[in-house]
């Protein structure tokens, strides 16, 4: 099955902050370390990445033919979307244990698992 | 399709078959559900087609007798209706792969013990799955493996059947969508998981035991289906004595229950219980379970709670009451469960063990640690100190406290009761 893993959590906390892949060169993004763990057990990353903050957020709406442009996220709460990851697994239980091993679960975020709709 | 398909069945045929089909009821019903479920993957047409059997072993059982086997005729007709329903709606490729599921050899999943893994394990897993709420998970134990219709969990949990209704197709609908997978868990999960099943029916067995709303404190209904579910969990998992050490406090807890309402309804404590009424049968069947569970040497907090009322059961009065090796048995306990009920549970057995006082001083650094602020039985032990110790008007504002905060009716007369006598 297909999952999507929806980051979630503070942005503006120092563990949550999006990390840009530029700068340090040497260092290894900390995500790949997951990455690996998660190909070994055979779960497949299908793609994923972590977001500009919700700053950067645009929401647009079409009501009855008039798009309606704003800034800033759909709903403004005290966590954000800071990024995702699509998966192929088994079931649920391995899409949750890949969740719970994620780098912004173990820094105090949410990780939010949606089953992709099927599109047979 | 619709949650609330599994009627029980309507009172006919005659006076045999329908024993017969009653019974079978009870046995079978979760096998069978468990085995379509597997089958087809489909949790309404498992339960639909398993209900469809039921019914037709009512007409059929009346006119040709009862076969030797009732168990496997159930499962046979029941699997014949899924392939004919499937059939019938085959206009999809995915359809057709699963009659081609569903005709190959059924598998020898009756013999408990045979080293098949039995599907209702599989389906108790599943039910119990940590991606439903708690009371998702219980209902649709209730519903899949009792076998309780929809009207009747509604029934047990005060809500709406529509409501109920809602609820068990919601979750159907996850298991289906999110891919809440149909299995026993890997050895990695297993112990993590087999405490939630075992939390499920604790959880059960307590709505029944102590009802947390409405009129009636004891709702035999419940408590019957959760010892039920249990003795099936433990005959399931024999290496698990924590399921063992479940059934054996369910067991024990379940013995007194005819003791603990007097004739009006009213709460009885355990001190002032006829113990000629306890349950003696249960008791020593509770008592021998316990005793095999330890014998694992794998001791956890459902063997501890058996073994705590066992020590209340083997007492034949309640001044005979060991109670300095309950406290031992709850400071064990609060290595695994560290709250603060059994830490108020605790303080009761030093009360009775070793003086009021020191209970007293106990519950009072409890009440300042605040972790059970707004419970009303930390208010009603104080006052039952209190009382004890005689400083009578501090006991009657710890009732008057507990007596606004106590959740059902009995309880409130019950602290009404004790209120009067130390205003008096």
């Amino acid at each position: 099955m297909r999952y999507m893993l929806l980051m979630c959590g503070d942005e503006t906390s120092a563990e949550l902050a999006p990390h840009p892949l530029d700068g340090d060169d040497s260092a290894e993004p900390c995500w790949m370390p997951w990455a690996r763990e998660m190909q070994a057990r055979g779960v497949l990353l299908v793609e994923g990445s972590q977001l500009q903050p919700s700053g950067t957020a645009t929401t647009v709406r079409n009501s009855g033919g008039e798009v309606l442009v704003a800034d800033g996220p759909f709903a403004e709460t005290k966590e954000q979307i800071l990024g995702y990851d699509v998966i192929e697994c088994t079931d649920l239980d391995e899409a949750i244990y890949a969740a719970s091993r994620h780098p912004v679960a173990l820094a105090g975020g949410v990780v939010e698992v949606r089953p992709v709709l099927a599109s047979v | 399709m619709t949650a609330t398909a599994g009627e029980r069945m309507p009172g006919s045929g005659t006076g045999a078959a329908q024993a017969a089909v009653a019974d079978a009821f009870r046995q079978e019903w979760g096998k069978i559900v468990a085995t379509l479920i597997r089958m087809t993957g489909n949790w309404d047409l498992a339960e639909e087609c398993t209900q469809d059997a039921f019914a037709a072993a009512l007409a059929k059982w009346a006119s040709d007798g009862v076969p030797d086997r009732p168990g496997a005729w159930l499962t046979t007709t029941a699997r014949n209706r899924a392939v004919d329903r499937l059939r019938r709606s085959k206009t999809e490729a995915v359809k057709l792969q699963e009659v081609a599921a569903l005709s190959v050899p059924e598998e020898p999943a009756f013999q408990g013990d045979s080293g098949v893994p039995d599907d209702r394990l599989r389906l108790m897993f599943a039910c119990c799955h940590p991606a439903l709420t708690l009371e998702t998970r219980v209902a649709l134990t209730l519903r899949t493996l009792a076998g309780l219709t929809t009207a009747e969990i509604a029934r047990a949990f005060l809500v709406p059947e529509g409501t109920m209704a809602k609820r068990l197709t919601r979750a159907k609908h996850k298991i289906r969508d999110a891919g809440i997978p149909y299995r026993v868990p890997p050895a990695h999960l297993l112990p993590e998981r087999t405490t939630g099943v075992l939390a499920v029916l604790y959880l059960l067995f307590n709505e029944g035991y102590s009802a947390s709303a409405g009129a009636d404190l004891l709702r035999p209904d419940l408590t019957g289906e959760a010892v039920r579910l249990g003795r099936m969990l433990a005959g399931l998992m024999p290496d698990e004595p924590e399921a063992t050490g479940l059934l054996a406090l369910m067991l024990l807890q379940d013995a007194r229950s005819a003791a603990r309402l007097d004739a009006q309804g009213d709460l009885v404590s355990l001190a002032d219980q006829d113990r000629a009424s306890w349950d003696a049968a249960k008791i020593a069947e509770g008592v021998a379970l316990l005793e095999a569970a330890l014998r694992r040497q794998r001791a956890g907090p459902y063997q501890l709670q058996a073994a705590i009322a066992a020590c209340h059961a083997e007492a034949r009065q309640a001044a005979d009451t060991d109670w300095a090796q309950i406290a031992l048995l709850y400071e064990e306990l609060r290595r695994f469960v560290p709250s603060p009920v059994v830490e108020l549970n605790r303080a009761v057995a030093v009360a009775m063990a070793h003086g009021p006082e020191t209970g007293l001083a106990l519950v009072d650094e409890l009440a300042a640690a605040g972790g059970l602020a707004g419970y009303y039985l930390l208010s009603a032990t104080r006052a039952d100190l209190l009382r004890r110790l005689d400083r009578r008007a501090a006991a009657a504002v710890s009732y008057q406290e507990a007596l606004e905060l106590a959740p059902t009716e009995p309880e409130r007369r019950y602290l009404a009761k004790r209120l009067s006598e130390v205003s008096g």
